[in-house]
């Protein structure tokens, strides 16, 4: 029990008394309890990369960084190189995210900017939203039976009439780069507007007002204040965007065609490192499992360094209207 | 200094009409650019759209309740359904809910009052925001290498994987919504004598609650959707579940499974299953929003 | 004309009050981190009575009402040389939790702050905090007819504390405070949110009080002190050192605050000079 020293200094109607002895026993283990969990997280964090580390040793002594510049993929002659996946993974991603961030950071400065009046505005945030929820494997489905014979005739006509810029050097012939960057757009699309929106927001409304005050139009103010003002924040949406994009997985194990090789053409088909995982994964072999966890490790170091440099940019951007900065 | 001539400095706005003119280069521009806005909002929407009408057109179609009772067809088998992912799918997302919530409510708790500055709540917030962007795959492959290798596929497998997806969501969404709890109700539980864990049971997470539970309901739906993790941890079964420690179907994989099947049997089931599995996350995020706006 | 008077650093004449002391402060330093937030004043709490604090914004009459149930303890860079005597035990004692000293020396606070839950729960808070094995609803009662709310409330009582108005929702929270029956009660500014109406009752509601309960009042409004306070302590800023100190300036029978000032800053004050 606490020392209680008021015990008969106040008042005898008082019914005030110290906490009871469990009060203190379970303050002190939840506290500990409630710390160790925080702990966990981190330690979670440790434990995965310590983990998918260790699945991949074997495979990183024995094919060591010939593996990142390696492009053969056989595990009959055991010959492991995983260059094509990274070159279609920062291909796809950096695709994703041209068309992704164009249309998300549009999206947000229609919602924030008062161009549609408020109930309208929930309706296309709710879109921006189910967007985000349908799941990856549903997107792969649409993208095979939509995307693919949508883009089919679109695909021909660029190949025929345009075969010599090297984009358009190869003609689709079902799964390939294109249709899985843009499924892949429209997958990282809400979370680009999502994070570029509460960049517009964190700018304080005295910004704007001021803008208005010198007598700027609407779109003035847009591209001559709110943009550069937000810019920090728009550029953390961006590099979140493409690190959720590098990772992404299932539609694009579905869309891209699983194909090792290193091409500009936006309709040959190509892989990614998580859907060279996903798609080899099922039938491997002990052997081509190790290999598989030392591609995870690459796509593990690609996804952390990219996150990690988008959470910055964020911190950057809150602490400088915080004016910490 | 005298000498300054304040007569020759050219005033700075030239004219001075108030009127509207409609066909300057600044309207013109201001109207194209809030046209073309408005285009690329419809068009980021026409995906939402046609996805909605494949799910109705093509699972619809195929959604009776063979599809909602019946196991999984062979290749060349006609009928069939999808029962059993159905089962595997939710029983999946219990296991990784009942792991993370807990988890993540007490972090979140430590992270949101108990030591919000300190170095390891800071250090805590950053990595749980680091593990948000992590592609789930990789919760697949360390949860293979924790607990498959030793024990092989299993339901648990995939239960334990979804809950490190889930982990970070839930510590992050409930964090948020307990520093929205206002001080002065936790500074009057404190004037009022409570121990700092008492300030947390008996005001804080009542007064949040809504928005935890809005946190959480998002997670669940975002961990049934996921299927790059299961591929690494519960597989898949064509039979019924009978315990936790064996290889489990799930709805997401089966859609996999039977896109790339060339019947148009499978195509049909997997548009069904993705209407289900549409709907089960749409049922979550929809009862987020509710819970969302039942706040105070 | 404040700076003048401040770069004497002056030290106020101890007050001795005529009754018994209930809370013994003598508050040398308060710091927020390098922050010296209060120093050199000594405020004697009298039993039964009302003790109101006034004083510029910024004079730190808030920081030391505060100190007296340990409330600044929440803010972590916060520390504090002197003493608070509560029946001559030290508050800041090495082994005093600030838990239990919070159960004896109740608090009102500025902004009504209900707890989201029902009007019987908010109450009853207290008392179930204090494991109270007797007659809840006859407590709860007591403490709302106490707080001048029964009436208003009695028929719903399972209503959510915050559909209340603003001046009903601060009696409530007077009543929550007061249902332990606690020594002593400290009011922040508790009508600084309130309608003048509100505002009125809720000083009714003090002098009743003040038949049972020990009360320390923060005001900024010094009419208020003179309609319900018995003591008047003024506090003042010092600015001769860079910073913003608050110190007490004079403390005293209320009457003689107001209108026999012994101090010249202090008599500036109460006329209006500054605020």
């Amino acid at each position: 029990m606490a020392l209680n020293p008021f015990e008969h200094a106040g008042a005898a109607s008082t019914i005030s008394g110290p906490p009871s002895e469990g009060d203190y026993l379970g303050d002190r283990l939840f506290r500990a309890v409630a710390r160790a969990c925080a702990g966990l997280i981190i330690a979670l964090l440790l434990f995965i990369l310590w983990e998918i580390g260790g699945l991949a040793l074997p495979a990183m002594a024995q094919h060591g960084l010939g593996f990142v510049s390696g492009s053969t993929w056989n595990p009959g002659t055991q010959e492991f190189g995983v260059l094509p996946e990274i070159w279609g993974t920062l291909y796809s991603s950096l695709l994703a995210l041209l068309l992704g961030g164009v249309f998300g950071v549009t999206i947000a400065i229609f919602l924030s900017q008062d161009f549609i009046e408020a109930r309208l505005a929930v309706v296309f945030r709710t879109i921006v939203e189910l967007l985000a929820a349908i799941p990856s494997v549903v997107y792969g489905l649409w993208g095979i039976f939509v995307v693919i014979p949508l883009l089919r005739p679109v695909a021909g006509w660029l190949h025929a009439q345009l075969s010599f810029i090297p984009l358009f050097a190869t003609d689709l012939s079902g799964p390939g780069m294109a249709p899985a960057a843009l499924v892949l757009a429209i997958m990282i699309l809400p979370t680009v507007a999502a994070i570029t929106v509460d960049a517009f927001r964190r700018i304080p409304y005295k910004v704007k007002e001021a803008a208005y005050g010198m007598g700027t139009t609407r779109w003035e103010a847009i591209l001559k204040v709110m943009l550069p003002t937000a810019s920090s924040g728009i550029l953390a949406a961006l590099v979140l965007g493409f690190g959720r994009a590098l990772g992404e997985t299932m539609a694009l194990a579905m869309l891209i065609g699983n194909s090792n090789q290193i091409n500009l053409s936006l309709f040959a088909p190509a892989n990614t490192l998580a859907s060279l995982l996903a798609s080899s994964f099922p039938e491997a072999g002990q052997i081509e499992v190790q290999a598989l966890m030392y591609a995870a490790v690459v796509l593990l170091l690609i996804t952390l360094l990219v996150n990690i440099a988008g959470l910055g940019i964020q911190q950057y951007t809150v602490r400088k209207f915080e004016g910490k900065v | 200094m005298s000498d300054i001539d304040l007569s020759t400095s050219a005033p700075v706005l030239p004219r001075l009409s108030l009127e509207r003119r409609p066909f300057e280069l600044r309207a013109l521009t201001s109207g194209l650019l809030t046209g073309l806005t408005w285009v690329i909002a419809i068009l980021g929407s026409i995906p939402l759209f046609s996805v909605i009408i494949m799910l109705v057109a093509e699972g619809g179609a195929r959604l009776d309740f063979e599809a909602l009772t019946a196991l999984p067809p062979a290749g060349f088998e006609m009928g069939g359904g999808f029962a059993n992912a159905i089962i595997g799918t939710l029983v999946m997302v219990a296991i990784a809910t009942a792991i993370s919530v807990p988890l993540g409510l007490l972090a979140a708790i430590y992270l949101a009052i108990l030591d919000p500055y300190s170095r390891m709540a800071q250090t805590a917030r950053f990595v749980a925001k680091t593990l948000t962007g992590f592609p789930s795959i990789l919760a697949g492959v360390f949860t293979y290498g924790v607990l498959v290798i030793s024990f092989g596929y299993s339901a648990l497998a995939g239960g334990v994987a979804l809950a490190v997806l889930m982990l970070p969501t839930v510590v992050l969404a409930a964090e948020e919504s307990m520093k929205q709890v206002p001080q002065k109700m936790t500074d009057a539980a404190f004037g009022l004598g409570c121990t700092r864990s008492q300030v947390i049971w008996k005001v804080t997470l009542p007064t949040g609650l809504p928005g935890i539970l809005t946190g959480i309901m998002l997670a669940v739906a975002g961990a049934s959707g996921e299927s790059a993790p299961l591929l690494f941890t519960a597989l898949f079964n064509n039979y019924f579940m009978s315990e936790l420690m064996e290889p489990t179907a799930s709805l997401s994989i089966l859609i996999y499974n039977f896109s790339a099947m060339p019947f148009d049997n499978q195509i049909q089931l997997a548009w069904a299953a993705s209407l289900v599995l549409v709907l089960i996350v749409l049922v979550f995020n929809i009862l987020a929003r509710l819970i969302g706006q039942s706040k105070v | 004309m404040s700076a003048t008077a401040a770069t004497m650093a002056p030290v106020a004449a101890v007050f001795t009050p005529a009754g018994a002391t209930v809370l013994d402060c003598q508050l040398q330093k308060v710091f927020y981190g390098d922050f010296l937030a209060v120093r050199d004043s000594n405020v004697p709490i009298e039993q039964g009575k009302i003790t109101g604090f006034i004083g510029p914004s910024g004079c730190g009459k808030s920081t030391v009402l505060r100190s007296l149930n340990r409330m600044n303890d929440l803010i972590p860079s916060f520390h504090f040389e002197g003493h608070v005597k509560y029946h001559g035990q030290d508050v800041y004692g090495k082994k005093v939790d600030p838990v239990v000293v919070r159960r004896y020396i109740g608090m009102v606070f500025q902004q009504p702050n209900p707890f989201s839950m029902s009007i019987f729960d908010n109450v009853a808070f207290g008392l179930r905090l204090n494991r109270y094995k007797g007659d809840l609803e006859e407590r709860v009662q007591k403490a709302l007819e106490r707080a001048a709310i029964w009436k208003e409330v009695k028929d719903k009582l399972n209503k959510s504390g915050l559909s209340l108005s603003g001046g009903q929702q601060q009696r409530l929270c007077i009543a929550r405070a007061i249902a332990t029956e606690p020594d002593v009660l400290l009011m922040d500014e508790p009508c600084s949110a309130l309608d003048p109406i509100a505002t009125r009752q809720v000083e009714q509601l003090m002098l009743e009080l003040k038949e049972r309960f020990t009360v320390a009042l923060v005001t900024h409004n010094m009419q208020q002190a003179t309609r319900v306070a018995d003591t008047t302590a003024f506090f003042g800023v010092d600015i001769s050192h860079g910073g913003r100190t608050g110190y007490l300036v004079e403390m005293g029978p209320t009457r003689q605050i107001f209108e026999d000032p012994q101090e010249e800053l202090t008599k500036q004050y109460v006329s209006g000079e500054f605020s």
